[in-house]
């Protein structure tokens, strides 16, 4: 079981905060974005055009990182905190 | 709510007063000489709309761990003596104060430098999100200038 999180503008796209995936086998980012388009288009497309940053436990992720079973991983759109 | 990893890095629901952050910082060293402060606070006005409320909302302990890796490179990268970075998440009303970042030094011009490289590496890798309320609604801040 992997714990997904969606933060900002992505947890109206992704209509929660929070999930919960089973996965028999450690898969990577890349796969993960695929399983993530098939529930969620918008999503998928948003991860393909590199508008989301993914991190997994707490670390930014490439689209070769591996997931491991109880792994957090994160889809953060583009930052904005401080000021101007 | 409140939550902080170092007492130097805090990532806060509760205002802060700058003249408090700067004292306990002086406190550090003997040495201080110069202390150069960034203070961020919310603007009215933002391309062209006025906004009534800010909320920011972060990822807790990545964000936190962000800060004290941007904390850590700038004492060792700019030789620097210390630096505190306080942000406030939740709703900012306009005028209030957002985020503080206070770098002391031996010398001033350390301090500079280290302030102003920590506030844009914020900025680039601290998952923190900026939302803005405005007469036509809400918008998440994607920019990051």
């Amino acid at each position: 079981m992997i714990t997904l999180k969606y933060f900002a503008n992505l947890k109206t796209i992704a209509e929660k905060e929070e999930e919960r995936l089973d996965i028999k086998n450690p898969i990577t980012v890349d796969q993960l974005s695929d399983i993530i388009s098939k529930t969620t288009p918008k999503m998928g497309e948003m991860i393909r055009e590199k508008k989301i940053l993914i991190s997994v436990n707490e670390e930014m992720a490439s689209v070769d990182t591996i997931i491991h079973d109880g792994d957090e991983v994160a889809f953060l759109p583009p930052f904005s905190g401080g000021t101007k | 709510m409140s939550t902080t990893t170092d007492s130097k890095i805090s990532i806060q629901l509760e205002d802060f007063s700058v003249t408090d952050e700067i004292e306990a910082m002086k406190k550090v060293s003997r040495n201080i000489g110069g202390i150069t402060t960034f203070l961020g606070t919310g603007r009215e006005l933002s391309k062209g709309q006025n906004i009534s409320q800010l909320n920011f909302e972060h990822y807790p302990k990545m964000a936190e761990k962000k800060l004290a890796e941007i904390r850590e490179k700038a004492i060792k990268d700019f030789g620097i003596i210390d630096m505190s970075i306080i942000h406030r998440i939740g709703p900012i009303e306009i005028g209030e104060n957002i985020v503080l970042i206070v770098a002391t030094g031996e010398h001033r011009k350390e301090t500079f430098v280290a302030c102003e490289w920590a506030i844009a590496e914020l900025k680039r890798t601290t998952p923190i999100w900026k939302r803005e309320t405005t007469s036509t609604g809400e918008v998440w801040v994607q920019d990051t200038p």
